[in-house]
């Protein structure tokens, strides 16, 4: 994998991320219809495109892992940020397009019903991941930014239970997500403790 | 090992299943047009007295409907809660046309005079059929305007005799799994059921409804009889009944079962009383647009003036 090659594929990742986007302008202009709950289908459709994201995003180390493809990992920042864009759009059609700025309204609602303090809570943990993805940032933190970029695995919780507390009945969808995300973090225990016990030899006489 | 004796069927005699699910219409269609003698084109007694064409063609005039401006017909009619065509507000659209709604009878039970089996030609014949446009309320805060044809349940109700033991009346839908393929997920208790008190269920604006927009009910929205109760929240316009029983004690209903705390037996619209999890203060009218205002909910969806006297001393807040 050339430097060059890489950059064309993240150039693909990010198209790619940015069409569910570019599907709701085209068909709130017309072309196609957002149906019947115009509102209600750009904030769902934004909200699992940001879940969605995020899983992939977690799914980049164990690919890296199983594949030994180490360049996969020069995608990552990419789809993370992609997550972060749809999670702060789906955040603003909620406060714009279906609350209109009532921020009373908005304040109790966080305050008041927990599948809004989960949401709000997710978004608000990931602007420092944002804010500290690029390069620069990345060797001024050292070795905290690991530890801090960490805490997408409970970003990635608070959001598929953000998703599962709002569902009116069928749950199917938000526990498939659930069990998609704990394959991803198990995956990331099992290597942990592998690791752990590599370091101590064992006894050879 | 094919019989020789008759020629196979050839790909173009078999009949398109449009025309075999219209069979009784075009039987009834050319007996009309004089093209078969009545006596040769027997069409069964329990076929539905609807109009052959689907559409109502005297519906009479009902002075109080609403002036909001109707929701466009193909949101009504594409964005549905029906789960036993699946879950997505697209899938009954999508599923519904296995749906079966003839032959269709209704089974009568419980604290009456006159139970049994009556078929829909049985129910419908007597009543005149009216078009009211209502204001409809979903509880997860949409909401829609339809100009629904029907006649008040409590005028159907009087011709089975409810004795004074008949507290509440109790509604069952359709249950059948070869047709119904929502059913093989558990997610509500089937058959789905609901229930209103006597008082509700006589109330002049409860209607029996069977069409919208002056066309026979499409599968999707409840054909090819269903509840409207229009100061309710939705899920107790029950849809495609096929049980009504009298009861003395308030009958069990799906969502109530599904879930007490967020669904009650009364579940009339109020603004005051929130979902757990979420404000009825506003509602989002279907066909606004991306760029509408919610728009405040109005208590008894509006109909305070008809029904308020229902619950006349009852805590609107303990019984939700």
């Amino acid at each position: 994998m050339t430097r060059r090659r890489l950059a064309w594929l993240k150039g693909g990742v990010v198209l790619a991320g940015l069409t569910p986007l570019a599907l709701l302008v085209t068909r709130a202009a017309g072309i196609g219809s957002l149906g019947a709950n115009p509102v209600q289908e750009v904030q769902q459709t934004l909200g699992i495109t940001a879940l969605n994201l995020l899983l992939i995003t977690l799914t980049i180390t164990p690919l890296r892992r199983l594949s030994g493809f180490s360049w996969l990992i020069g995608l990552r920042r990419a789809l993370g940020l992609l997550a972060f864009a749809y999670a702060l759009l789906h955040a603003l059609s909620y406060i714009v397009l279906d609350r209109r700025l009532d921020w009373p309204s908005l304040i109790v609602d966080v305050i008041e019903r927990p599948w809004i303090t989960v949401g709000f809570l997710a978004l608000v943990l990931l602007v420092p991941l944002a804010v500290t993805s690029t390069n620069a940032m990345q060797r001024r933190l050292g070795k905290r930014w690991r530890s801090l970029h960490r805490s997408i695995y409970l970003i990635g919780v608070l959001g598929v239970l953000h998703f599962f507390l709002q569902v009116k009945l069928d749950t199917s969808e938000p526990l498939l997500y659930a069990l998609i995300l704990a394959a991803l973090l198990g995956f990331r225990v099992v290597d942990w403790l592998r690791r752990r016990t590599r370091r101590r030899p064992l006894n050879k006489s | 090992m094919r019989n020789l004796r008759q020629p196979p069927i050839k790909p173009s005699e078999i009949t398109s299943e449009s025309h075999f699910r219209r069979r009784r219409e075009i039987l009834k269609a050319a007996v009309a047009a004089g093209l078969i003698p009545s006596g040769l084109a027997s069409t069964p007694t329990t076929a539905a007295p609807l109009p052959g064409d689907g559409r109502f063609s005297d519906l009479t005039h009902w002075p109080d409907s609403t002036t909001a401006t109707p929701t466009p017909v193909d949101f009504v009619t594409s964005y549905n809660n029906y789960y036993e065509f699946g879950t997505d507000k697209s899938d009954p659209s999508k599923y519904a046309h296995t749906l079966v709604t003839d032959p269709w009878s209704v089974s009568v039970e419980g604290e009456a005079d006159h139970t049994g089996t009556y078929t829909l030609e049985d129910i419908l014949e007597p009543h005149t059929l009216e078009e009211r446009i209502y204001r409809f309320r979903c509880v997860e805060a949409w909401s829609m305007v339809v100009p629904w044809a029907g006649f008040p349940l409590g005028d159907l109700l009087k011709r089975f005799a409810p004795t004074s033991r008949a507290k509440y009346v109790e509604f069952f839908t359709l249950n059948d799994p070869d047709t119904m393929p929502g059913l093989r997920y558990p997610v509500l208790r089937w058959p789905y059921r609901e229930g209103l008190t006597i008082a509700e269920a006589m109330h002049p604006l409860t209607l029996l409804t069977v069409g919208l927009y002056g066309r026979v009910l499409p599968n999707q929205n409840g054909a090819p009889l269903r509840l409207i109760v229009p100061w309710k929240y939705g899920f107790k316009s029950i849809k495609s009944i096929v049980r009504i029983r009298f009861t003395e004690s308030q009958p069990a209903t799906s969502w109530n079962m599904a879930n007490a705390r967020e669904y009650g037996f009364y579940s009339n619209v109020n603004p005051d009383v929130p979902h757990p999890r979420w404000s009825q203060a506003s509602e989002r009218p279907l066909g606004a647009g991306l760029f509408a205002s919610r728009v405040p909910t109005l208590l008894f969806n509006g109909y305070a003036e008809d029904v308020a006297g229902l619950y006349a001393g009852l805590d609107l807040v303990r019984h939700y």
